[in-house]
């Protein structure tokens, strides 16, 4: 497996493939991205990389992480991340990861945190049916029965409202449709989790032969 | 430095006759036939624009043996060969819906002067 790598997401927009047809895109501004610790089988049990993105000023560092940055000589950053990888004797502390990892169609997955939706209601949350609005129904967009009155309890599983959103996603198989190294750019085919501005991480795909 | 806007402006054609709806236009469209790539042209009257920027579509309709056909195209689109405008007409409204009712006589469009 090679190597992925972090990014911001920029927002999305279209632009025309050679064929001539429009492609939905989502730009992202990757990297670039520093190997700040290489962890391998002997060091730590297994094989992985340390990658940091978005540097940022020397005064927002807690002391901890001063010393782990001046380590691997590196500039400090505001994300780090682990990447696992089968062999990390080709990366060097301190080396740059550049959006060309990739190129034109290739397949990545890209993990996010998706937009906080806050206390929803079984229809957005789990796509419920809704009740009549009219005719003088009063069930609008409650959910229903929780279950028989036999066990004299709720099941557990049970689909309700709650929380919805602010969670680790994952979108799998999204087409790398164009790539700019010069300006740090991922144009990936598809929608992306998250907000504009938010942390992503591109790696990929697991599922491309 | 707003990057979506930089990425759309790359895209962007800068040599697109300034037509409105009520035109007459004439659309060179590139059509692929297997590995032949003709010109084929498309003429018929504007009844919209819509969307901005890079997104920014018209649709042309016009009328063949009594049946309507639109095709709406991408104004960007590096399909779109030349737009070349055959007639500028007068209207009163962005959007000629109201052509898709009418035929013969009725669907004609006054020319500007």
């Amino acid at each position: 497996m090679s190597i992925g790598i972090l990014g911001k997401k920029v927002g999305m927009t279209q632009i025309f493939n050679d064929k001539g047809q429009v492609v939905p895109v989502t730009v992202v501004l990757a990297g670039p991205c520093t190997v700040i610790q290489k962890k391998t089988g002997a060091s730590d049990g297994y094989n992985a990389l340390q990658v940091g993105f978005d540097v940022k000023r020397e005064s927002l560092v807690n002391k901890p992480l001063k010393g782990h940055f001046a380590k691997a000589n590196v500039s400090p950053v505001r994300f780090i991340r682990e990447m696992r990888l089968d062999n990390v004797d080709d990366y060097q502390v301190g080396q740059e990861i550049k959006a060309d990892v990739f190129s034109t169609g290739d397949k990545v997955d890209v993990v996010g945190t998706s937009k906080g939706k806050g206390f929803a209601g079984g229809i957005k949350r789990h796509g419920f049916h809704r009740g009549p609005m009219k005719h003088g129904s009063k069930y609008h967009r409650r959910p229903g029965s929780l279950g028989a009155k036999g066990p004299a309890r709720v099941f557990k599983g049970r689909l309700l409202p709650g929380r919805l959103g602010g969670v680790r996603v994952t979108v799998q198989n999204l087409e790398v449709v164009r790539v700019d190294a010069e300006r740090n750019l991922l144009l990936i085919k598809g929608a992306v989790p998250g907000p504009k501005k938010a942390l992503i991480m591109i790696k990929p795909s697991v599922k491309a032969k | 430095m707003d990057l979506i806007k930089m990425i759309e402006d790359e895209q962007l054609k800068k040599d697109i006759p300034n037509f409105q709806p009520g035109d007459t236009v004439r659309v060179h469209v590139k059509v692929v036939e297997g590995n032949r790539e003709r010109i084929q042209v498309f003429e018929g009257v504007v009844i919209k624009r819509k969307g901005g920027g890079l997104k920014e579509n018209f649709t042309v309709r016009r009328v063949t043996y009594g049946v309507g056909v639109e095709r709406t195209f991408p104004l960007h689109s590096p399909r779109v060969d030349k737009i070349e405008i055959v007639r500028r007409g007068v209207v009163r409204r962005a959007k000629l819906y109201y052509l898709r009712e009418l035929s013969g006589k009725a669907a004609r469009i006054r020319e500007k002067r």
